[in-house]
């Protein structure tokens, strides 16, 4: 098998590990809110005079926060592809290219 | 992984200092909320982390910086992390929660370099995200920069010495490393708030973050066999220098 197909069928795989969730939940019964969230209700629950003592900065709207965890998988995937489409480039053709370009340089001096 | 003695001298100093420090306040995830860690626990958990990152700077500089084509590998490991830990991902227990990324860079650069690239996502998180916090910085970073990637680490290295099939061992290393930082954040917060009992609380805590995780550990693992199957094919050299392989 080449890299390629395993790597298709692994992210295949991937895709359906999280669609699974949602499936099993299509009829109501789950809200999908954050981990943090329900953690920040336990607390209530085990320590029910626990004040969050600093709140950190607040986004204007779960807009603004939607839109920058955006930015930040977008700037990553970014420098991922950049990196991986340089890495994967075939070296033969770099140093035909290079070959190519040197020998009219060399011939005109 | 080579230090010189000045550079193990330092860490070992902070380390020693860290551990003093960290006993003395104790007498008083997703990553943990803003917040909702008392001051003792912010001071205990920052403290232990700076030894860390401190030998991930000289980890960085010693190992990695010299050459180009690591230098681009880490920034690789770097931007993979940024994107994992920036998916929010529904979980079979009805929540979100979202992978580490980390388990890839602990594998080919080890625990201490990538403390850093941990340090500076949760910190991009806490500033701009509003995700996470400030004043539980400390924490989550020893949980996902430092326990995870420790873990995975440790279990490369065995799968290798076992000589476990690599993307088989690569897969476990990534998902055991994402689940025990999410173990490890369990803990921090029952220890934060141990109602009647500890391991009650404990426990409580488990079922919210790490059932969660369960999944999505598996995903990471897969898309870190992935991403390490193509790395392998093309910088089998940086590899080989790196003792990954």
């Amino acid at each position: 098998m080449t890299l390629f197909k395993r790597n298709l069928i692994l992210i295949v795989i991937a895709a359906v590990i999280i669609i699974i969730p949602l499936i099993l939940y299509s009829g109501g019964g789950a809200e999908f809110a954050g981990a943090d969230g329900q953690a920040e209700e336990a607390i209530g629950e085990i320590d029910p005079n626990y004040e969050p003592w600093f709140s950190g900065i607040e986004l204007p709207s779960g807009e603004v926060e939607s839109f920058l965890f955006c930015v930040q998988a977008a700037a990553g995937s970014g420098i991922i592809c950049f990196i991986l489409g340089r890495m994967t480039a075939k070296p033969k053709a770099d140093e035909a290219d290079q070959k190519k370009d040197k020998k009219p340089k060399e011939s005109k001096r | 992984m080579i230090f010189s003695k000045k550079e193990r001298n330092i860490t070992a100093l902070l380390a020693a200092v860290s551990v003093l420090f960290a006993w003395q306040a104790q007498a008083g995830a997703m990553h943990i909320m803003e917040g909702y860690l008392q001051p003792s626990w912010v001071v205990v958990w920052s403290v232990l982390c700076i030894p860390f990152i401190a030998a991930g700077f000289f980890s960085i500089k010693r190992n990695i910086s010299g050459s180009h084509k690591k230098l681009v590998l880490f920034a690789l490991c770097g931007a993979f992390a940024f994107v994992l830990s920036a998916l929010k991902i529904p979980s079979v227990s009805g929540s979100c929660s979202h992978p580490t990324g980390v388990g890839l860079s602990a594998i080919l650069f080890g625990p201490f370099a990538t403390s850093v690239i941990g340090l500076i996502i949760l910190v991009f998180q806490a500033l701009l995200l509003g995700h996470g916090g400030i004043t539980t910085l400390g924490a989550n970073t020893f949980s996902m920069a430092i326990a995870g990637p420790l873990v995975s680490f440790g279990i490369y290295k065995l799968c290798k010495k076992m000589k476990i099939n690599l993307s088989v061992a690569v897969f476990l290393a990534a998902f055991l490393g994402d689940l025990i930082t999410y173990i490890t954040t369990s803990f921090q917060m029952g220890m934060a708030h141990p109602g009647t009992s500890l391991m009650e609380s404990v426990i409580k805590f488990l079922g919210i973050f790490a059932v969660t995780q369960l999944p999505l550990a598996v995903v990471e693992g897969i898309l870190t066999v992935v991403i390490f199957g193509v790395i392998k094919k093309y910088r089998k050299p940086e590899l080989e220098e790196l003792r990954v392989l």
